[in-house]
């Protein structure tokens, strides 16, 4: 069986995030790293590869130089090989753009199963693993939170807001997992040595048979017209509670009409 | 006037609030359609009218119980097809985000995700706000090709009614094939007690680590029934087993944007930022004078949870009577 997982290279979401000025996410001025969402997904690869026979696991990522980072970090926690596909007409792909290069990708080296986070920690839309389904035109089981691959189907358990429901897709298809799929394994030592060596494929458009024109910023279907810091919330009353704290907080929260 | 396509996000018939809320953020861009998928359209149609359906398309097949999702894609793109909408929203639900990408990427239209208001500019054309980077920046876009395809986050705006008398009108939609769909086995609908819905809150209270145990929860539910409030969690909480994931609210949580969040014991992580620090209103209790919800809190009390919220349920209650 053949996954492919997709992985995104992500401005740490616990840093001070902020954009250029064509609206786009500034990627340079903090550290980036492996999208802590999609540590699940790989984490599901390899609990399936270790489960059955002939997996084979290759990571995809999509994204400027440094984003061989993220793969090099999902390779050492294990799996087989990966694919960087970078090139400068790519930068300032809406989500459309980024599926389209993406469901190439994943076309040219083949799948059984196309393994996703639920969404990134930076644009964090959630739709890439269901426009891929789209493309591929394969099943979206997504938003999995307890996944079972066999017998040539995908089976999970899914929260929606108002019920626990039972989805099943036959392979191929998209699977996208949550943060309650099963924690995700720290790489080891060994692991970190043996990523250095696993193949690491480098793509650009051309090598997938995409013009530049359908991706990149002049593809992309919307436009920022402004980015806004927010005003930072001003630290309001701040009071130790000595005997009273209840009843001092019940009259703000009665001036405030809320009770 | 420009026609609008509103996906109606119900529970058998009985239309959720965030559907009211689009409905009403629609009018401003022109004259709003509901699209009704699933049984229960004759139930839903004089909600729907009361603010301001002028039609209800109505598509129900077995199609749309069994499978996830694409059902109500092919309903949407082929009713946006035929009636050549000026912009079609969807609830920002996770069903609701996957609707609107796919219905876009067949339609060849922009899509925008979460936007938590909607305003039409000098053309009618609709410009969104929405929140990001853990909610440190505001927004606005517009789409630039195609049929403008939203999401809207609950509690964007407050409902306001407009009645009119929708005319049903009956769709018989194509359905792909099985074979790219995800079937759904079974459905166990959660309990839903007599609490607001999360999402749809005006009032959320939560409790962090410093509950400490599911027992403890119940300090937390007296003061969510005291303020008519929803129960949120951290995920601390959530992931200590103390209170069900439906409660946990943070990025990969519930994201809320209440008129009053009340956070107890919760130290305030940027992840559990990112889901709540869009409320109005915001008020702590922690033990610890340092903990960053401080930071946000308009109102903060620095002492034992365990002390202070059985005092404010007790003094809410003496100042009512």
């Amino acid at each position: 069986m053949k996954i492919v997982v997709c992985v995104k290279h992500v401005p740490d979401a616990t840093a001070d995030r902020t954009f250029t000025e064509d609206g786009t996410t500034d990627r340079a001025s903090v550290d980036s790293l492996l999208s802590e969402l999609d540590e699940y997904a790989v984490e599901q690869a390899l609990r399936i590869a270790e489960s059955g026979p002939d997996v084979e696991i290759c990571y995809l990522t999509v994204g400027p130089d440094d984003a061989k980072d993220a793969l090099r970090k999902a390779l050492a926690m294990g799996g087989d090989s990966a694919v960087h596909v970078a090139d400068e007409d790519i930068e300032g792909s809406d989500v459309f753009a980024t599926s389209l290069v993406l469901a190439e990708a994943i076309q040219r080296h083949g799948f059984d199963l196309v393994l996703c986070g639920m969404a990134s920690t930076d644009g964090g839309a959630g739709v890439v693993p269901a426009l891929l389904a789209e493309r591929l035109g394969v099943p979206a089981v997504t938003h999995i939170e307890e996944l079972t691959v066999e017998d040539g189907t995908v089976t999970g358990r899914r929260e929606s807001d108002s019920a626990t429901v039972r989805v099943q897709g036959t392979l191929p298809a998209v699977v996208s997992v949550t943060d309650r799929s099963g924690d995700a394994r720290y790489p080891s030592f060994k692991g970190i040595m043996a990523a250095k060596k696993k193949p690491l494929e480098s793509l650009g458009l051309a090598g997938l048979g995409i013009d530049a024109g359908q991706v990149g910023r002049t593809a992309a279907r919307t436009t920022v017209d402004t980015t806004t810091r927010r005003p930072p919330r001003t630290k309001g009353e701040l009071v130790s509670d000595e005997g009273t704290g209840g009843i001092g907080l019940a009259a703000f929260l009665t001036a405030k009409k809320f009770a | 006037m420009a026609e609008i396509l509103v996906l109606v996000d119900h529970l058998d018939g009985t239309v959720r609030k965030p559907t009211l809320e689009l409905l009403t953020l629609a009018r401003r861009l022109g004259e709003p359609s509901a699209v009704f998928i699933g049984p229960g359209a004759d139930t839903a149609a004089e909600t729907l009218g009361r603010y301001g359906a002028h039609k209800v398309y109505v598509v129900d097949a077995p199609e749309v119980g069994e499978f996830l999702v694409t059902p109500a894609v092919d309903a949407l793109t082929q009713i946006a097809a035929s009636t050549a909408p000026a912009a079609i929203l969807l609830p920002s639900s996770p069903d609701g985000k996957e609707t609107a990408a796919r219905v876009a990427l067949r339609l060849r239209s922009g899509l925008i995700t979460d936007a938590v208001d909607v305003t039409a500019d000098a053309n009618g054309r609709p410009v969104t706000e929405q929140s990001v980077f853990a909610a440190t920046y505001q927004v606005t876009a517009h789409v630039t090709r195609g049929t403008p395809v939203i999401t809207v986050k609950p509690n964007a705006t407050a409902p306001e009614p407009a009645p009119v008398t929708p005319e049903l009108e009956k769709w018989d939609v194509v359905f792909g094939p099985a074979s790219a769909a995800v079937r759904v086995l079974s459905r166990t609908p959660r309990e839903r007690g007599d609490r607001p819905e999360l999402a749809e809150a005006d009032i959320v209270v939560s409790g962090g680590r410093g509950v400490n145990g599911a027992e403890n929860f119940a300090v937390v539910e007296r003061v969510a029934d005291a303020l008519g409030a929803a129960v949120g969690a951290s995920r601390a909480a959530v992931d200590a087993g103390w209170y069900p994931h439906s409660h946990q609210v943070g990025q990969t949580g519930t994201q809320v944007s209440p008129q009053l969040y009340l956070a107890a014991g919760i130290s305030g992580a940027i992840q559990h930022r990112a889901g709540m620090q869009t409320s109005k209103t915001i008020v702590a209790v922690n033990k610890d004078a340092d903990a960053p919800i401080f930071e946000l809190a308009d109102y903060g009390v620095v002492g034992d949870l365990f002390q202070v919220l059985p005092q404010l349920v007790e003094e809410i209650e003496r100042r009512r009577s």
